[in-house]
């Protein structure tokens, strides 16, 4: 069970990951700007790459395993598994912040807009508007089985909806073509942007470990509060 | 088997029996729909833009705010007196709440529909009147599921805080998809296009029916209380 060490122990950690994850970042940039060749065609712009890309990763794996851990608690129905998939969530919509808005800077010198309605970027803004209603819904239910429930039943459905979001846009798209036109198949990546790119996927997964364990340890410690809380009320 | 379809249509029956007694919901959302096609008639450049060519997507956004605006009854109801725990103590199976409440959100909705169909062909002055019993059929069967997520997504937001607002955030995504596919599906038909020509969107409306009412109707069990 979830005990007060633990947790403080768990946020600990957590702590010292994000840390590593931000003094990383930072080494990333260093490499991206001084040791990675400038892109031919886009310049300077194209140094984003190493931030959106590595961003809609972690994104991606945080609404995933928010979505695959709602169907586990709706499986287990244990409390422990409710707190990660809200961690999960949570920092799923701050990785999603990143992306969404380091994609319209990058998209508006190379695409001439900063917004298209393409496939990706439409599920991917819907995934976010999800996820904020998914954790509105959660400030509004106070019973924690209740809520655990609640969220979980939005996740499992969020996770089957995704998929019909593209689907959606594809067929309409491919009916009313954009002028602007969306490369399919990426370049073949040189050797030393890969490894900058990588290594950046790298950094964000830590991001989003660090970040998740401390979310998950605060919302652990919020439950005991809760509980102690009670057991006082009597 | 028999015990679930017996039950279900026992609820939707009372549902539609406590809506008949006084309409409120049924005219306050016709009325809303009205108000909506009115207010998008002038939302365009008219020396641009014919009323005819926003037809198909007045209708489906009206459509969408009438059902979101209309599933609220199938739970609010429930909420006063504690009807719904008198709802769960009763000997009847879990799933034919779902069911049940599926079906009578499902003709609720529908007879809006029925009466603002006319209506916006009506106010948008389209010409395809010969279409509409095939645009009445792909409008029905998107609003299956509409009301299949609907009913799930409404039988927690009527228990929960703000649970007008989120009721509206949570299921306009999930109508999305089959609005969009409904938007495509009317446009064609008006022009006189054959259906042929819009397979693959009915077959994503038949695709997400199929998908959102297995797992809404798995899923409900778990929005009730154990």
């Amino acid at each position: 069970m979830i005990t007060t060490e633990r947790a403080t122990r768990v946020a600990r950690i957590g702590f010292g990951i994000t840390v590593l994850a931000v003094i990383a970042l930072a080494g990333i940039y260093a490499r991206a700007l001084a040791y990675t060749p400038v892109e031919r065609t886009q310049g300077l712009a194209q140094k984003i790459f190493y931030l959106h890309v590595p961003a809609a990763w972690a994104t991606f794996l945080a609404f995933g395993i928010a979505g695959v851990l709602s169907l586990l608690y709706l499986w287990l129905k244990d409390r422990r598994i409710d707190l990660f998939a809200e961690a999960s969530a949570e920092v799923g919509v701050v990785l999603a912040t990143i992306l969404l808005t380091t994609g319209p800077i990058w998209a508006k010198p190379i695409w001439g807009t900063w917004w298209t309605w393409d496939a990706r970027l439409t599920s991917t803004l819907f995934l976010f508007l999800l996820f904020i209603g998914y954790l509105l819904l959660r400030g509004a239910v106070t019973d924690p089985g209740m809520r655990a429930r609640f969220s979980a039943v939005v996740g499992v459905m969020g996770l089957a909806l995704i998929p019909f979001i593209h689907l959606t846009v594809y067929l309409f798209r491919t009916q009313h073509p954009e002028p602007i036109v969306l490369r399919t198949d990426g370049p073949a990546l040189p050797g030393v942007m890969l490894v900058t790119l990588l290594a950046s996927f790298g950094v964000f997964t830590m991001l989003y470990v660090g970040l998740v364990m401390q979310r998950y340890a605060l919302g652990a410690l919020r439950d005991l509060r809760l509980e102690r809380e009670a057991h006082a009320a009597g | 088997m028999t015990g679930v379809v017996r039950a279900a249509l026992w609820i939707a029956a009372k549902d539609l029996r406590i809506e008949w007694r006084t309409r409120t919901a049924f005219v306050s959302a016709l009325a809303f729909a009205v108000l909506v096609l009115a207010v998008i008639f002038f939302s365009r450049d008219p020396t641009a833009v014919s009323a005819g060519a926003i037809a198909p997507g007045a209708l489906w956004v009206t459509f969408v705010f009438a059902t979101m605006l209309g599933l609220r009854r199938a739970f609010d109801v429930e909420r006063e007196r504690m009807a719904f725990d008198g709802l769960l103590l009763s000997p009847i199976p879990r799933e034919a709440i779902f069911w049940g409440k599926w079906l009578g959100n499902l003709l609720f909705v529908a007879s809006i529909e029925a009466v603002s169909l006319p209506v916006a062909f009506l106010f948008y002055d389209v010409a395809g009147w010969t279409r509409l019993p095939v645009i009445a059929g792909v409008i029905l069967l998107a609003t299956v599921a509409f009301v299949a997520v609907g009913t799930l997504v409404s039988a927690m937001t009527a228990r929960t805080r703000h649970g007008e607002l989120l009721l509206v955030l949570l299921l306009l995504p999930f109508l999305f998809p089959p609005a969009v596919a409904g938007v495509q599906i009317t446009a064609r038909l008006l022009e006189g296009r054959p259906l042929s020509e819009v397979m693959g969107w009915l077959k994503l409306i038949a695709a997400f029916d199929i998908v959102f009412l297995t797992l809404a109707s798995l899923l409900f069990p778990a929005t009730l209380d154990e």
